[in-house]
């Protein structure tokens, strides 16, 4: 089957790739190009674990065709610390014990650094759809919506 | 033959190419037919991608509305003058699902999705389909979404409809069981214009009640010319089930989605909560 190129920029520095025609941009992301922070869960868009940002936005990478990403900026989790100081919301994650087997994190907070640049100050209600399409089996969520509304509370806190 | 990706630049050649060959689907969105190709559901083909920027285009300023096809649930939700709608956009996935889920898509989602084609219904939309080369053809949604069970084909380039004229006289609710982003149980979209004082061409439209969203036609005889009142109210929910035919999936079961469907247009229409 031929492949074709895609080029994007992904956290940052421009990477190219091969890709099959109906690629996904999580496979190509995990498989073309050693990414692995987004997470492959059903491959449905049921799950949330594969979410990234495109262009800001929060968009689920497993229902993303590959080729389509040509040219965009494409945001995963391994690009939210900056060199050894981790992300505000990571922070809040690890002080709020909100990730327990890890898994849905970095959809999790994907989804929290998507909610809280559009919405600096956010209700709890506002919280709860802002992940409403990231499932979590261990926590019962109330310790990520915790650690989402004090990451708003510290936001342009960096720690050390 | 293996999957193949083509690029359409404008709705025409789009149209035409979906026109030639039965084995293209078009990419809206792709909440739905990624799904297919990733589960290997869609492997024999051609995948077609639309870059007109037209197809993505709101124009909601006027009293006449019209949304490209390619716009996005989040794109009717930064648009204040769609206010309207922003409960239907609001209750369809999650907000990944809703950056990328369009309005286009929704008019081909299967039962229990289409949240928003059922507004469209109760709207009275008219949905453009270019079909070939030539110009796009107003359809009424309700003969749409009939022939779209036939498995009819075509270009969707927009829907257009008269904006309410006054925005109470629209309302919409999704029944789920999980909060916030559950698949509909049912949902109602009603239009009732002037119901402050005596309805004239109530449109009541339910999703999930039949194998495509369907018009509630006793219920909307039930209703016109009547006041809002708690007669009328009950007669709706007397005509309720008329013309349904729901079915039995993982959400819910026919006889649920049957026991439950009056009680629901009844708090919709008397402005209660759940
Ligand atoms: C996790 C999840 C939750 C969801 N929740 C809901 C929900 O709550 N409510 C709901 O209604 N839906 C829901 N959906 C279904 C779906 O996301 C929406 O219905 C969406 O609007 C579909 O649009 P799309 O652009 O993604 O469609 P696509 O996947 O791009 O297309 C779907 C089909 O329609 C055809 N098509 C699309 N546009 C056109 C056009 N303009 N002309 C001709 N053919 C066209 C495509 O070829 C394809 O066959 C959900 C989906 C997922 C994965
Ligand atoms: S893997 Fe993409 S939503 Fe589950
Ligand atoms: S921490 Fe295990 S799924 Fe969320």
């Amino acid at each position: 089957m031929a492949k074709s190129p895609v080029q994007f920029r992904l956290n940052g520095s421009d990477r190219a790739t091969f890709v099959d025609p109906g690629d996904n941009l999580l496979v190509t992301l995990r498989r073309g190009l050693n990414e692995f922070g987004p997470k492959y869960g059903c491959g449905q868009g049921a799950c949330g674990v594969c979410t990234v940002l495109i262009d800001g936005e929060p968009h689920l990478s497993c229902l993303t065709l590959a080729v389509a990403c040509e040219g965009r900026h494409v945001e995963t989790v391994s690009g939210m610390a900056d060199g050894p100081n981790l992300h505000p919301l990571q922070n809040a994650f690890m002080d709020n014990f909100a990730a327990q087997c890890g898994f849905c994190t970095p959809g999790m907070l994907m989804a929290a650094r998507a909610l809280l640049e559009r919405n600096p100050n956010p209700t709890r209600e506002e919280v709860i759809e802002g992940i409403a399409g990231n499932i979590c089996r261990c926590t019962g969520y109330e310790p990520i919506i915790t650690a989402i509304l004090a990451a708003a509370g510290n936001r342009g806190q960096r720690q050390a | 033959m293996a999957l193949q990706v083509r690029v359409a630049t404008t709705m025409a050649e789009a149209a035409g190419i979906l026109g030639s060959d039965q084995r293209t689907r078009l990419l809206s969105g792709g909440t739905l037919v990624m799904r297919d190709i990733n589960e290997g559901r869609f492997l024999d083909g051609t995948l077609l991608r639309l870059t007109d920027p037209a197809y993505h285009q709101i124009n909601a300023s006027g009293a006449r509305v019209e949304l490209g096809a390619g716009a996005t649930m989040a794109m009717v939700l930064a648009n204040r003058d769609l206010a309207f709608l922003h409960p239907v956009a609001r209750a369809i996935g999650g907000p990944a699902i809703r950056q990328m889920a369009t309005i286009g898509g929704n008019l081909f989602a299967a039962t229990p999705y289409g949240d928003f084609a059922v507004a469209l219904l109760a709207l009275d939309a008219q949905v453009m389909v270019q079909s070939g080369y030539g110009s796009a053809r107003a359809v009424a949604i309700e003969e749409f979404l009939n022939a779209r069970e036939r498995g009819a084909s075509g270009l969707v380039t927009s829907v257009q409809f008269a904006k309410p004229q006054n925005a109470a006289d629209f309302r919409f609710r999704k029944v789920s069981r999980v909060k916030p982003k559950g698949v509909s149980v049912m949902s109602i979209a009603v239009h009732l214009p002037n119901s402050a004082s005596r309805i004239g061409q109530a449109r009541v439209a339910y999703g999930a009640m039949a194998p495509a969203p369907v018009r509630a036609r006793g219920v909307e005889r039930a209703l016109e010319g009547k006041p809002l009142d708690a007669a009328a109210i009950q007669a709706a929910k007397a005509a309720a089930l008329e013309g349904t035919r729901p079915v039995t999936d993982a959400i819910a079961s026919d006889w649920y989605r049957r026991e439950v469907a009056p009680v629901h247009l009844g708090r919709l229409l008397a402005g209660e909560g759940r």
